[in-house]
């Protein structure tokens, strides 16, 4: 019990340091050069409290439960005697399938829990009036991140170079932009960046190195990169499109009635 | 009393729907196909009642916080019509957060033994630690540009379609350039350096923004900061490995 609380104790504290550079600008500033205090001092330091000891409380439940597991299962699930490798011939990319599965759910899962993505889409819903439901965008961004870590994960299996994806990817996005309805692509870029952070890089990094030193002939350091650029780019991809879909339903709607 | 409880428990059930999907995977792939007995029930149990407890804290500290913090600082700016602080404001909350994240520390580290093994810098403890710190500021000084760059943006009413796809292109531009060993950790590092504090922070700040200034939408202007925050750190890691 005594060592839990310790180790919670020094989680909190870690919470605390980090934040300490952004209390002290915003304090820096609001006391130098805005000079006026804040509306509701006390409840924004018991909201502040709240924020920090529910991240603490967050990370120490993500080390305690979710990390191990997940980490034992990226091992699991790219070891040689799981995926049947030996090392007189080579593999082919299908009889890794269980892993793209695996990574597209943990994507899709992790995700739907990320704090950063929750704030984003609650202030987004927020001041659409309710049009853009928060719900909904962090469904699309789920099912963005889930696609691209899978197809992330088939090319460390199949060793294909990153900048021919990324490149296509890229092209993707600006065709897509170019042609997105305009309200959308603030919050498509945002979505993009918000996406990898607490839950996903620790578990991602895993697999990717787990993967990349298990199957024959890819080097960890070299090929264990890139996945977090994946799972950035493909939920800017997944909500320009959703938000070309339902501007063509809505349209397809109009036009049919007389 | 009795409201605020209830309202505290509704928000607790709400996170529990957050983390169902993330529970039913782990345990799905841990029953079917693994097939091995999960290690520590009992840790796992108490862990997920963690995270549930710190989501709804934060969600709760959010709307109580630090959206107010932003948004009153942006009005309060947007007021006082000084540019110059604004700017100064902006560069400052991009680089004192980006500087500080463990998850940049971690990944620039490992770009370090990553530099060291490929023999672009020495194999030295010195040589790494500076390499690594290098980078760190140099993903702090982009991040703090893209905040300026952002801000700018909503103020001056700049089109974030062309300014985003200029971005690309001078991202692709720049990996024909880059030495190839940088490029993977380029493309990572856009998506390390946004934090979870920062996200709602700099969020409220460019709505804020965009409503406190005439003649903007909060929906098409106020969204767009962090997209610039995950794109210059790739530009900027890019040059630094042209130049080291």
């Amino acid at each position: 019990m005594i060592e839990y609380l310790n180790h919670f104790a020094q989680t909190l504290l870690a919470t605390c340091r980090n934040v300490l550079p952004i209390a002290g600008i915003i304090m820096g500033f609001q006391l130098l050069v805005i000079r006026k205090p804040l509306p509701y001092p006390k409840n924004t330091l018991i909201g502040f409290l709240y924020v920090l000891l529910g991240i603490a409380f967050f990370l120490e439940g993500l080390n305690m439960a979710l990390f191990p597991l997940g980490n034992l299962m990226a091992d699991q699930l790219t070891s040689s005697e799981f995926l049947g490798i030996n090392s007189q011939h080579s593999m082919n990319w299908q009889s890794y399938c269980w892993v793209y599965v695996f990574a597209a759910c943990i994507g899709f899962a992790t995700a739907l829990a990320e704090p950063s993505l929750l704030a984003v889409a609650l202030k987004a819903e927020d001041i659409s009036a309710g049009a853009i439901s928060a719900w909904g965008l962090r469904l699309t961004v789920s099912v963005g991140v889930a696609f691209g870590l899978a197809l992330g994960t088939f090319r460390i299996v199949t060793g294909t170079e990153l900048y021919l994806y990324i490149g296509i990817s890229y092209l993707i996005v600006i065709v897509q932009t170019l042609f997105a309805p305009n309200i959308i692509i603030g919050l498509a870029f945002d979505s993009g960046g918000v996406t990898t952070s607490t839950v996903t890089v620790p578990l991602v990094t895993a697999m990717g190195l787990g993967l990349a030193s298990n199957v024959p002939g890819r080097n960890p350091l070299l090929d264990g990169f890139g996945l977090i650029a994946f799972a950035c780019l493909f939920p800017i991809i997944a909500v320009l499109g959703y938000a070309k879909l339902a501007e063509w339903r809505s349209k397809d709607r109009f036009s049919s009635k007389p | 009393m009795f409201i605020l409880i209830n309202l505290f428990v509704k928000q607790l059930f709400k996170s529990f729907l957050n983390l169902v999907p993330i529970l039913a995977v782990v345990l799905l792939f841990q029953i079917f196909i693994v097939r091995q007995p999960i290690p520590d029930v009992a840790n796992l149990i108490i862990g997920t009642l963690f995270v549930i407890l710190g989501l709804t804290l934060f969600t709760q500290g959010l709307e109580q916080s630090l959206f107010p913090i932003g948004d009153s600082m942006a009005y309060a700016f947007a007021r006082k019509g000084s540019l110059f602080w604004l700017l100064v404001f902006a560069f400052c909350l991009g680089f004192g957060t980006t500087i500080a994240e463990p998850a940049l520390i971690a990944v620039a580290d490992e770009a370090a033994s990553i530099a060291a093994q490929g023999d672009m810098i020495e194999h030295t403890a010195l040589a790494q630690e500076h390499y690594s710190l290098g980078l760190r500021l140099t993903i702090a000084l982009s991040v703090g540009v893209a905040i300026v760059i952002g801000v700018l943006r909503i103020i001056r009413g700049w089109s974030l379609p062309y300014l985003i796809i200029g971005g690309y292109c001078g991202v692709v531009t720049m990996s024909f350039f880059a030495p190839s060993e940088i490029i993977g950790l380029a493309f990572d590092s856009g998506g390390v350096t946004t934090s979870t504090i920062t996200v709602p922070l700099v969020t409220a700040l460019g709505v804020g923004l965009a409503s406190a200034i005439k003649g903007r939408n909060p929906i098409t202007d106020g969204f767009g900061l962090i997209a610039f925050a995950s794109l210059t750190p790739i530009i900027f890691v890019m040059v630094y490995g042209m130049l080291i």
